[in-house]
């Protein structure tokens, strides 16, 4: 029942105006429990008998474990358990997902507890089980702990340490290149050397991370509930690590409260609850609390870049060339070094660079462990380009955004391929786009010019306010397959079984859409489930904005699929050719004329029953089961504007305007679209501006509470200004969509540093993210 | 005396405590007169103890709750004072509690302290006694030469703000001592009062502020208190920005004068977010931008 979808040249899919509900802003299906308190988190998922777990975290940033003595917690009412690594000693590290390749890495795993040495704060170290959370909590302050301190290695550009005897801490180093960095270099009317860093951040979503892992003894089956993000891949990581077969362990995702990207991934305490429920035979709850959250999830962006650009006269890019510093953290997670990589491949953006050379140094040190955090590689890179681009104007006395237009990829360049040397890298196929109309689109809509002499007229007058411009590409839908199951029932409700995943991002208003477009009937008859193994045996998830493109091609082939069985089933039945009928709001009726036979779907679905003396020969049931394979990676692409003002006095920023221009292809529900962009765009302004998990010299993590980890609140941003267009659907994909879910936050770092360097008129002052108003009062009395 | 409330069976998120409901003061301080050397802590809004116990950086083995105790409750005005009592809410304070000046300084003020919900539960005297460096009632207290009423079960006694604050999160109450009241001088009816801080985000505790006030007389300053907090380990009067005021014509000259001088004189808190410099750049920003906006 597989049918392929073709991955090329696909003819421009209709504007929304011509389709039913695909396109349009409709409102989201999926809020009534979540705002009527009926939510069900990882937090509200029990089960009857369950211990609790608690872990014992390192208290030292590296040392060596000389011991650690559970006797007091032992002896506590309620404890039954404490583990340490001697506990698990078969259990392989956190593994990484097989797409990663892990050569040379494998040793920089975490595993579950520590294992002789500790290496961040926050290292699990032991794991309490009690018959209660707070019992469990109590029992872990008692688990003494013998460490002896070795030396920490706190920054990545300081010369590396050693991760264990005789390995050093520069995990890898990476290359991504092309074309002839040193002649480009050696011909260039100048060359420009910037030393950049952002800092590091990262997602820190509303509900903490839980786990609760469940053994059935009789049935020899083992789930783990509180999956999110991508519960089928993490399946594959489980087998792997715990040796099973998928078939008997299963992933349950419930509501989530955002994920960001570190939400869902495998963590030590996901395993844990697993091999935990299946020793005691007990379900097994763990729930994080936020100071847990903030120095135990994933972090990231912390990178140091030293970057060279080399242009003729004209400001034209000759070449590019990055050395780059990534601080890993402590140990190398469940991606790998994507994050890395995807800076590199990235670094060129939406400009036609003739010769590129990158390298990453993937350095590990005495931090949280760092991974993929919306727009991983990209908010980085983009911020380095931008301050490259600002500072060849700057040299060149050309316009910033002239030196943009300059240097653009245009459209008619259009497929445009990026080819690394180096073997086994990934080219870059950009499928479709024109970036100096939608610049054009945008400076316009932002009134550029116009406010060009207002900031004019305000320097003028004494105050520091500046624009700035970044532009930036994104990827999504990277494929291979995703796949869908739709069932009709005969009262004309629409099941739609995917293994998407849904972070809070309105997965299920978007995949409704798509289906009840195909299908002909009110999305809000279609009940979208997700995130569930034992449903539905393949599933991307919800991540690097793939959801809406791969599971979303998923779900039009299926429907496409039974709508074909239900117009062919229908036609038998009304007597009409079924290229004369359509499916109107769950009836199957006449295209041309109205008041005509009609059947409703559900009719259909009964007369389609197991035994139903209508089948004549077809499988029974409405329903279909496809799939949407696909080679490709669709790339949308944005630019954002902004507008800053600088309080002298204190260094504060108040940024005026954002705007996020941003072309999706086709929206499949602009108004989920807007909301995906603005949401992104705080989040980017908070690691731009005030977000920063800072450590002392000895380790200890100085932004563990909500008091020091300063995430924007509604008073920090202005309203974004979004302007979404459709100007190139992906020719890659069946309806011209590409995916939302970085386009608001990606520039945002590189955007604001031109705008803050604009306003101060001084050109290159920002060098590193966040900008506080500590570093611009820095700036100001230099 | 009060008897704890059974010990819950329940275990919770806190280290485990004995929790005590007095309803009157002369019940509560003789609780605390029992409880306090065994690490028991008043219980006022919550707003500052109960997060730290949440995160079990403070595991008080008794909580003495004030919250029932009505006679705490009032705000009353007399001998030229106003009177603050320790059950007295934040949010009390949104519309003046007194006529004058100083009415209208305490609603400008609690519009910088924490944000709403939180204002709806702290309390004035908890945050007196709690002693933040940056709290904005121990500025103001402090520059307007408040006074702290402290009951025990050994009696009452009143201490001046000068000798009330004494570092970071430390005060010259004893642990058996509640806080009972703070009186605030009323201001003349020709005060002029002014108060600015710099927080990073709306409801953050400030790295810097100034709170001031002052009388004009012929043309001249007469009298003039500028009260810096945040900036150092307790809020005081800062004595050469008031010297840098008296007998000036109010404006710009005196103001940044004063501002410089209030920036030079004090020893800065320094944190990762906030160096000396930059602290000092901010309390002469603070105090500049105070004094303008107590001349409109
Ligand atoms: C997110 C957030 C932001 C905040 N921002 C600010 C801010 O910007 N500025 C600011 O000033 N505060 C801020 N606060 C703190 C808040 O104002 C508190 O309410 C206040 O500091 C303490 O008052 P409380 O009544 O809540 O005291 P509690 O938390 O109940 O007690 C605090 C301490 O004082 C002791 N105590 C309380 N009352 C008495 C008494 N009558 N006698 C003796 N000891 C007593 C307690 O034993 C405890 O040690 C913030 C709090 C939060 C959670």
């Amino acid at each position: 029942m597989s049918h392929g979808g073709n991955a090329h040249g696909y003819p421009t899919p209709p504007p929304s105006s011509a389709r039913r509900v695909l396109g349009h802003a409709v409102a989201r299906i999926e809020d009534r429990p979540l705002v009527t308190g009926r939510g069900r988190y990882a937090g509200d998922i029990n089960f009857p008998h369950q211990l609790h777990m608690r872990i014992v975290r390192s208290p030292n940033a590296h040392g060596k474990i000389l011991s650690v003595d559970a006797s007091a917690a032992l002896a506590m009412p309620g404890v039954l358990a404490v583990w340490t690594n001697a506990d698990i000693a078969e259990l392989s590290p956190i593994d990484f997902r097989a797409d990663k390749n892990a050569t040379g890495i494998r040793e920089f795993r975490q595993p579950a507890l520590a294992q002789t040495y500790v290496r961040y704060i926050g290292d699990p170290v032991a794991a309490v089980f009690a018959d209660d959370p707070y019992v469990a909590e109590d029992a872990a302050e008692q688990v003494a702990l013998a460490i002896e301190a070795l030396p920490v290695v706190m920054s990545a550009s300081d010369p590396p340490g050693e991760f264990e005897p005789g390995r050093s801490s520069e995990a890898i180093v990476l290359h991504h290149s092309f074309g002839d960095v040193e002649a480009a270099f050696r011909n260039a009317h100048a060359v420009i050397e910037l030393d950049l860093q952002t800092g590091r951040h990262s997602g820190v979503p509303l509900e903490t991370r839980g786990a609760i892992g469940v053994y059935d003894a009789a049935k020899d089956l083992l789930e783990l509930h509180g999956a999110a993000k991508i519960p089928h891949r993490n399946r594959e990581t489980l087998c792997r690590m715990l040796n099973r077969a998928p078939s008997s362990l299963h992933l349950h995702e419930s509501h989530v409260g955002g994920g960001f990207g570190i939400r869902g991934e495998l963590y030590p305490e996901d395993v844990l609850v697993l091999v935990a429920a299946m020793r005691f035979e007990r379900p097994v709850k763990w729930i994080e609390d936020r100071r847990e959250h903030l120095m135990c999830a994933n972090q990231g962006r912390e990178q140091r870049h030293r970057a060279r650009i080399a242009v003729d006269r004209d400001g034209h890019i000759l070449g590019i060339e990055d050395e780059i510093f990534h601080d890993q953290g402590a140990y190398i997670r469940t991606h790998g070094v994507n994050v890395p990589n995807r800076t590199m491949c990235m670094m060129t953006g939406a400009y036609k660079v003739p010769a590129y050379r990158a390298k990453a140094r993937v350095r590990l040190t005495n931090k949280t462990p760092a991974a993929t955090y919306r727009a991983p590689g990209r908010y980085e890179s983009t911020f380095v380009r931008s301050r490259l681009m600002d500072a060849v104007a700057a040299k060149l006395g050309i316009d910033p955004v002239e030196v943009r237009r300059r240097n653009l990829i245009t459209a008619q360049e259009m497929p445009y391929v990026i080819a690394f040397d180096e073997p086994g890298v990934e080219a870059l196929e950009f499928d479709s786009g024109d970036f100096p109309a939608l610049l054009e689109k945008a400076l316009k809509a932002f009134g550029w010019d116009k406010l060009q002499a207002d900031l004019k007229r305000r320097r003028a007058a004494g105050e520091l306010v500046g624009a700035g411009v970044a532009i930036f590409m994104e990827e999504s839908g990277r494929g291979p397959s995703d796949n869908a199951k739709i069932k009709v029932d005969p009262d004309g409700t629409v099941e739609l079984i995917t293994g998407g995943a849904s972070l809070g991002q309105g997965f299920e208003t978007v995949m409704a859409q798509i289906c009840a477009e195909a299908l002909g009937v009110d999305y809000r008859r279609v009940r979208v489930i997700h995130g569930q193994t034992d449903l539905i045996d393949h599933g991307i998830g919800a991540h690097a904005a793939r959801a809406t493109v791969l599971t979303g091609g998923a779900v039009h082939v299926t429907a496409t699929m039974v709508r074909d069985k239900a117009l062919e089933f229908a036609s038998e039945l009304l007597q009409t050719p079924a290229d004369d009928l359509d499916i109107v709001d769950g009836m199957v009726m006449r295209r041309d004329t109205k008041g005509g036979p009609s059947i409703a779907l559900g009719d259909l679905a009964k007369r389609l029953a197991p035994g139903s003396k209508l089948l004549r020969g077809r499988d029974p049931q409405l329903a279909a089961h496809g799939w949407y394979n696909t080679d490709h990676t669709v790339f949308p692409y944005g630019v954002h504007l902004a507008v800053a003002c600088v309080d002298r006095d204190t260094g504060r920023v108040a940024v005026e305007r954002f705007m996020v221009a941003y072309d999706v292809g086709r929206a499949v529900n602009p108004l989920l679209i807007e909301g995906q962009l603005v949401g992104g765009c705080v989040q980017g302004l908070g690691g731009a501006l005030s977000e920063e998990f800072v450590y002392d010299e000895a380790g200890e993590p100085l932004s563990a509470t909500f008091a020091d980890y300063l995430m924007p609140t509604v008073h920090d941003v202005p309203d974004v200004e979004v302007l979404l267009t459709e100007d190139a659907p992906s020719p890659r994909h069946p309806l011209g969509l590409k995916g939302a879910g970085e386009g608001g936050i990606n520039g945002a770092g590189g955007v604001i540093a031109s705008a803050i360097d604009d306003a101060l008129q001084m050109s290159g002052a920002i060098t590193r993210l966040p900008v506080t108003p500590q570093r611009i009062r820095d700036l100001l009395r230099r | 005396m009060a008897r704890p409330v059974p010990e819950s069976p329940e275990p919770m998120k806190p280290a485990a405590f004995r929790y005590y409901t007095p309803k009157t003061l002369a019940e509560a301080v003789a609780v605390l007169a029992d409880v306090a050397s065994d690490d028991g802590r008043i219980l006022a809004g919550g707003q500052s103890l109960v997060p730290i116990m949440a995160f079990r950086l403070a595991k008080p083995t008794h909580l003495v709750d004030i919250n029932g105790i009505s006679e705490l409750a009032r705000v009353t005005v007399a001998d030229g004072k106003l009177k603050i009592g320790a059950c007295v809410r934040h949010a009390a304070f949104y519309q003046p509690v007194c006529d004058g000046p100083l009415g209208k300084l305490l609603a400008t003020v609690v519009r910088s302290i924490a944000h709403h919900p939180i204002r709806t539960r702290g309390t004035f005297c908890g945050s007196v006694a709690h002693a933040d460096p940056a709290s904005e009632w121990c500025a103001l207290v402090a520059m307007l030469d408040g006074e702290m009423v402290a009951q025990s079960k050994r009696g009452q006694r009143v201490i001046a703000a000068k000798d009330y604050f004494a570092g970071i999160m430390t005060t010259a109450l004893d642990e058996d001592e509640l806080l009972t009241e703070v009186r605030l001088p009323l201001l003349p009816a020709d005060a002029r009062v002014g108060f600015q801080e710099f927080s990073r985000r709306a409801g953050d505790f400030a790295l810097g502020m100034a709170v001031v006030t002052y009388q004009v007389v012929g043309g001249k300053i007469a009298t003039a208190r500028v009260g810096i907090g945040g900036a150092e380990p307790s809020p005081r009067r800062i004595a050469e920005a008031e010297a840098a005021l008296i007998g000036k014509p109010p404006g710009a000259t005196a103001f940044d004068a004063a501002a410089v001088a209030a920036a030079a004189a004090i020893a800065p808190l320094e944190d990762f977010h906030t160096s000396a410099d930059y602290r000092r750049d901010l309390v002469r920003a603070m105090t500049r931008r105070a004094l303008d906006s107590a001349a409109v």
